[in-house]
């Protein structure tokens, strides 16, 4: 049973590596490699969520075990929240991965997509499962290089560009990185992230794990696209190909930026008062600056990367908010509810953002254009696109039944109880906006009658580009029913246990 | 772009079986001295990229070479992954587990699986790094 | 103490470097820069005083040897710095062939 657990990245790396040798011989199964790989994947994330738990099971790579209870091997890590980050990526990655077989037919070079794109999903899972400080870094760099290569894929000029900035800034953010583990190294002397948090935990308190956290911060921040680091996910995220740009905003910008600063400041460090200022800081001014800055945009991809950076502000708000009341000493349970949000509301972005960014997708290959000023009256021309769209559109702005108004209500409420009635407010104000933003984005795109002429033979998409969507828009529905308490207890207070194991 | 001269091909024809002799010996030697698989990998693909430099780009047919070379890269990554996933299947069920016997530390033939390791990765890295020059110089070319 | 002062200063070289130039070449060298000052940093922090290379050799044992964690750390961070500088260079090449020159002033074109 625990040999599952290297299977994760084995099965993604193989696939990566045979794809450019068999590609002459079998064009025609290697397309469909990727997302096979990934559905095996879910079953068996699935599989072992049920038989983890409540509790962790370490896997110890090379079969290594610890001498006088020093680990001196890399431990791979299964426990409530990586495994619910496996199953949100694996989905997330077979949905684009059917969705790029007709969208990258245009395309020339298709093999070596196929294999980037594996080699990317390989990465997120090596991040998402570790518990070693030098497996994070070698797999983060081995995701954040494959999207480096997929966000210049068509290798128009706007994609180079892009992907040059994005190159520039990420080397720097992995430098500040780096940095930060060397001085963890340097301060405890050990790279296991259990055994780290044992170091620190049972030392003296010191400057120096603050300055190591404010470095994670600057790196994990900018791969995350916080607000004083934001600079390159406009142009990265809508110049890349479509089903690139679902993977890049649904899951690269959790798995590797959100979930490591979660990860590594709830289990490794003790949570002080001015970390959790800074990160509450952060979350709220991504949150207002980021809706600001995408209601003005006229190209619908860049809108809804702009609306990325303000829905990952909630998720940051609702940490931070918790971490304050921790340091603070107050009532563990509102701190539970606050992260329990906070994660919710990250997996209900994954499957909505991912949607709205492959029906964007769906309107370029069909009509050529991301303009809304061109766009106008899909609706009737392409009807999947539009409902699944609709059906996006009032997830992200929180409207009942679907899975948004839930995690944002959950939020709500608990920087209510928590006292912090301005963010809150601030939380509500930003959702009302987003609202206005989508509703602009609906009138323009599927429901107005005026278009340009040349948009009048636009048909909708194939079949394996419907199918991802159609079934996305059934899980942003369905997700909705995890607040059941059955259901609940499995998926989302597992992982919210785990974070906060440590602490009570 | 042209070669260059006359003595300058006469020297690296003779120089480069050398060079690639010495990556060779840094790669099998691996666990005994400092170097490995990576640095081995990139002193040998030096040995091809100084006879492509030497002689000018016309003188070989690049894109078979480019094509050769990406096959040995995705052979030999993919070498190493089936023997890194053997330990798990094969014996006692842990990924990357040391499946030969370890000898003394200090002979040729020891540490166990090591050296094959270190052989699938010198191949592959240099294969890597021989696609990467060649990709730039057909780029080149293209104009 | 001094060693850790000059890494510092190394990193602040490279940062000009990415800042300052226009050139996209340069912008490289400048980022490939500030990775080797962090290689360095890296590698002084294992270093034990007195301590000898970590390599075992059966036939003159050593007391004190230094850390050989952050070098294999240094290795590994090593080939990811080629990987990137190998797709920065690649990325750059193709730029050149569509706007014809490196100036990143004329490059600007995605805004807003």
């Amino acid at each position: 049973m625990d040999s599952l657990i290297p299977l994760f990245i084995i099965i993604p790396l193989g696939i990566a590596f045979l794809i450019p040798l068999t590609w002459r011989l079998i064009p025609g199964i290697c397309r469909f490699l990727p997302s096979t790989g990934m559905l095996a994947l879910v079953v068996i994330a699935f599989f072992l969520l049920f038989y983890v738990g409540e509790g962790v099971v370490t896997y110890k790579v090379g079969g290594w075990e610890p001498m006088d209870n020093i680990p001196i091997g890399i431990h791979l890590v299964a426990d409530g929240l990586s495994m619910m980050m496996l199953i949100i990526v694996n989905i997330i990655g077979m949905m684009a991965g059917l969705f790029s077989i007709p969208y990258i037919n245009k395309y020339t070079g298709e093999n070596y997509y196929y294999s980037l794109f594996s080699l990317m999903v390989a990465g997120m899972n090596g991040v998402v499962m570790t518990g070693d400080l030098f497996n994070l870094f070698v797999f983060l760099e081995v995701s954040v290089i494959a999207s480096y290569a997929l966000v210049a894929f068509g290798t128009s000029k706007y994609e180079l560009e892009a992907s040059f900035k994005y190159q520039v800034l990420g080397g720097i953010a992995s430098l500040f990185i780096l940095f930060s583990l060397a001085m963890t190294y340097w301060y405890t002397g050990t790279l296991n992230i259990a055994d780290v948090a044992q170091v620190i935990r049972s030392g003296s308190e010191g400057s120096t794990a603050l300055f190591i956290q404010l470095f994670m911060v600057a790196g994990f921040g900018l791969k995350a696209a916080m607000i004083p680091f934001h600079a390159w996910l406009p142009d990265a995220h809508s110049s890349a190909p479509s089903p690139i740009s679902a993977m890049l905003s649904g899951v690269l910008i959790k798995a590797i930026g959100v979930y490591a600063i979660l990860r590594l400041f709830f289990t490794m460090f003790n949570i002080t008062i001015e970390i959790s200022y800074v990160i509450t800081t952060i979350g709220v001014l991504s949150m207002v600056v980021g809706v600001l800055l995408a209601i003005g945009q006229w190209d619908m991809k860049r809108l809804l990367a702009y609306h990325s950076i303000s829905q990952m502000g909630y998720v940051m708000t609702a940490a931070g908010i918790a971490m304050i009341i921790i340091a603070k000493g107050g009532e563990t349970r509102v701190a539970a509810l606050a992260l329990a949000g906070g994660l919710f509301h990250m997996f209900n972005h994954a499957a909505f953002k991912s949607l709205l960014f492959l029906n964007a997708g769906a309107v370029e290959y069909s009509t050529g254009t991301r303009n809304l000023k061109e766009l106008g009256g899909m609706a009737d021309l392409m009807p999947i696109t539009s409902i699944t769209s609709m059906g996006a559109s009032m997830s992200i702005s929180g409207i009942p039944p679907f899975n948004g108004f839930f995690s944002k209500l959950i939020i709500i409420i608990a920087a209510v109880q928590g006292r912090f009635y301005l963010i809150a407010l601030l939380a509500v104000i930003v959702s009302i906006i987003t609202l206005a933003s989508f509703m602009k984005v609906q009138r323009y795109v599927f429901l107005d009658k005026t278009r340009t002429q040349k948009l009048e033979d636009a048909r909708e998409v194939p079949f394996l580009m419907c199918l991802p969507m159609i079934i996305m828009a059934i899980l942003c529905l369905a997700m909705s029913l995890m607040l059941i308490p059955g259901i609940r207890d499995t998926f989302l207070l597992n992982a919210v246990n785990t974070l906060l194991s440590v602490i009570s | 772009m042209k070669g260059m001269t006359i003595i300058v091909k006469n020297v690296t024809a003779l120089l480069s079986g050398l060079v690639f002799l010495y990556g060779c010996y840094i790669v099998l030697h691996g666990h005994l001295t400092p170097g490995g698989g990576f640095a081995g990998g990139i002193i040998i693909a030096g040995s091809f990229i100084l006879l492509v430099i030497a002689n000018g780009i016309h003188y070989f047919r690049l894109n078979k070479e480019k094509e050769e070379s990406s096959l040995f890269e995705g052979a030999g990554i993919f070498c190493f992954l089936l023997l890194a996933a053997g330990g798990l299947l094969l014996a006692v069920p842990v990924f990357f587990k040391n499946l030969l016997p370890v000898g003394t530390p200090g002979e040729l033939f020891s540490a166990g699986i090591i050296p094959i390791y270190n052989i699938f990765i010198g191949v592959e890295v240099a294969a890597a790094l021989l696609s990467i020059f060649l990709a730039f110089v057909i780029f080149k070319t293209e104009d | 103490m001094i060693t850790y002062l000059l890494c510092f200063i190394l990193f602040l070289v490279g940062l000009y470097g990415v800042l300052t130039r226009k050139n996209l070449i340069k912008i490289i060298i400048g980022l490939s820069v500030m990775e080797y000052s962090l290689y360095l940093f890296l590698t002084l922090i294992g270093y034990i005083e007195g301590g000898a290379a970590p390599i075992i050799d059966p036939s003159k044992p050593a007391s004190l040897v230094v850390d050989p964690l952050p070098q294999a750390f240094v290795l590994t961070a090593i080939v990811i710095g080629l990987a990137t500088t190998a797709l920065l260079l690649a990325i750059a090449i193709r730029l050149y062939k569509k706007y014809k020159t490196f100036d990143i002033d004329k490059i600007n074109t995605l805004k807003g």
